[in-house]
């Protein structure tokens, strides 16, 4: 929208009907206080009636009123909250810790999953740091990340400034103190999402598919199960989050499907990128990054013999899984119970 | 000498931003000074020394956290400038919500807690509105979604910012943080220059030392709460 257009917006259409259109703009008149001024007319006459002093406190006189809601408006106005297209990503090689080069160049697609694995403290979370904030050699690294195989420049960075990447790890907790339903209510609404009705449907659904035990949609989110927390941030970053990029710090032993939930953010032309000494998600990437002493030593493909091995380890997974389930149950363990 | 202004509630993490800002920025040991104004009592000047960063420490006592830091902020530019500084940063607690200790044409920074409260971004007033980057803390513990609706109360009242989320522990995200404090411009001097919003109006007779309550003892600047019948 352009100015011209934001300014009829005040001028010609009744708050009233603003409201229905752009249920935005109770946001906005909460935030300056302005919850009680008549709605039957335009915000332009309307805040004729309105308390200079409140508007002072705010630091603003009628006029003031009327540009900061263009600028609202002009904020939250879809086309400003795009998110910038990711086709894909490269990782030019800089140094390790002992400052030799690490001479590799590696491009990742929209929907490749990539694996992040070394020894703990290898400089695994560094790789991460340097992707999220698009490094341009400028980093104690030296990586180059180049986004659809061009260099960024500083306002490039700034611009997409935390629009690119989504990051899940194990620490992640919900804070609010809202409902499953309000919750993802609020979040489609800050993403500006259009239907959000239906978007809100299946991001509940998909979470439970992964989750081991179901949860219902009014479920408070922060009496979710580790599981249950790990399988909605999930399908909430599949679904509602639009970042392209999806930075994954350890999610193993979570209690949820952790194949199926990598798959659900690959499927959704996400680029996924998980540090991780978990075989069987390990394994499940296309590519597996090694790093050892801050350098990336190697960039393994997957192996045919790697892809049969892995049903091996879903093997060996499921019967955990089983364990688990049973002891969950209160059954007893039984040596039956290890065999495949 | 460049000056900035970071300022925001108290507990925030300030201080953590501030030590992985100047540690990130690479600059010499001693080219970068604090100065920390606070309230009462303060103990982040030994975290500063712990990082050998020179630091000056003073009190509000029972002034206006903001009009003290008005009234002292030119003599901490001198300061600076005298020490030989290529960097001043101020640190300051907005303790009322309606702080705004902000210059024009000084780069300033709001430190928020993402743990706060979705909403708090919409309360904060001057101090976050007016803010060139809003640097938002503790938000590696909470999920992705909060994240984003937290940024989204930030940018409700402030869309000119730039928001970034700082790990105060690992560091993790101060590096976009100095890129933006690049643009911070060389000063000599704050003499003449202009706040970005008035100071917490003040002096009435409770400025002034009165305890006693009631009508007859309010006098001065005064702003009374409506009570509606039932």
């Amino acid at each position: 929208m352009i100015r011209k257009d934001l300014l009829a917006l005040a001028n010609d259409i009744s708050i009233e009907d603003l409201l229905i259109e752009h249920p935005i703009v109770a946001d906005f008149l909460a935030n300056l206080r302005l919850d009680n001024i008549p709605k039957q007319l335009p915000l332009s006459l309307a805040i004729e009636e309105m308390d200079e002093d409140i508007l002072q406190e705010f630091g603003l006189d009628k006029f003031g009123v009327l540009l900061s809601f263009c600028e609202f408006m002009e904020t939250f106005s879809t086309a400003k909250n795009q998110n910038p297209a990711v086709a894909t990503l490269t990782i030019i090689g800089g140094l390790n810790k002992s400052g030799e080069p690490e001479n590799i160049s590696l491009t990742i697609s929209s929907g490749e999953i990539v694996s992040i694995v070394g020894p703990t403290g290898s400089g695994k979370s560094r790789l991460l740091n340097d992707i999220e904030c698009l490094a341009q050699g400028d980093t104690p690294t030296m990586r180059r990340i180049l986004v659809n195989g061009v260099e960024l420049d500083d306002l490039q960075r700034f611009e997409m400034e935390g629009k690119l990447v989504a990051q899940l790890s194990q620490n992640m907790n919900f804070v609010m103190d809202l409902t499953v339903r309000e919750f993802l209510y609020l979040h489609a609404k800050s993403r500006l999402t259009v239907d959000a009705e239906q978007v809100v449907e299946k991001c509940f659904l998909g979470a439970n598919a992964l989750a081991g035990e179901k949860f219902l949609l009014d479920t408070k989110i922060t009496q979710l199960s580790g599981g249950q927390s790990r399988a909605l941030m999930i399908a909430d970053t599949a679904y509602i989050s639009n970042s392209p990029i999806v930075l994954i710090d350890e999610i193993e032993n979570a209690g949820i499907d952790r194949r199926q939930a990598i798959e659900l953010l690959a499927q959704r032309e996400k680029l996924v990128f998980i540090s991780t000494h978990d075989p069987l998600l390990a394994l499940g990437a296309d590519k597996r990054i090694v790093i050892k002493n801050g350098g990336i030593i190697k960039i393994l493909e997957i192996t045919q013999a790697e892809k049969q091995s892995l049903n091996a380890i879903e093997e060996l997974d499921n019967i955990l899984q089983n364990l688990r389930h049973r002891l969950r149950e209160g059954d007893q363990i039984t040596v039956d119970l290890l065999k495949a | 000498m460049k000056l900035i202004t970071i300022a925001g509630p108290p507990s925030s993490g300030k201080t953590s931003v501030i030590l992985k800002l100047i540690e990130c920025m690479g600059l010499p040991i001693g080219s970068v000074g604090v100065v920390k104004f606070d309230c009462l009592t303060s103990f982040d000047n030994l975290r500063y020394q712990e990082a050998n960063i020179p630091i000056q420490t003073g009190f509000s006592g029972k002034i206006c956290p903001d009009h003290y830091f008005v009234s002292n902020i030119d003599d901490a530019v001198q300061w600076g400038i005298r020490s030989g500084f290529q960097m001043l940063i101020t640190e300051s607690a907005g303790l009322c919500n309606r702080c705004s200790p902000y210059i024009n044409g000084i780069f300033s920074v709001c430190v928020i807690d993402s743990l706060s409260g979705t909403n708090t971004p919409r309360k904060i007033g001057p101090l976050l509105k007016l803010a060139d980057v809003v640097a938002v803390t503790k938000a590696d513990i909470i999920s992705q979604a909060e994240r984003e609706v937290f940024a989204f109360s930030i940018k409700q009242v402030n869309s000119h910012a730039r928001v970034v989320f700082v790990n105060g522990i690992t560091g993790q995200g101060s590096f976009l943080l100095a890129k933006y404090l690049q643009q911070a411009r060389d000063i000599q001097t704050l003499r003449d220059m202009k706040l970005r919003f008035t100071t917490p109006a003040a002096v009435c007779s409770y400025c002034t030392g009165e305890t006693r309550i009631g009508e007859s003892h309010q006098m001065g600047m005064m702003k009374k709460m409506e009570f509606k019948e039932l």
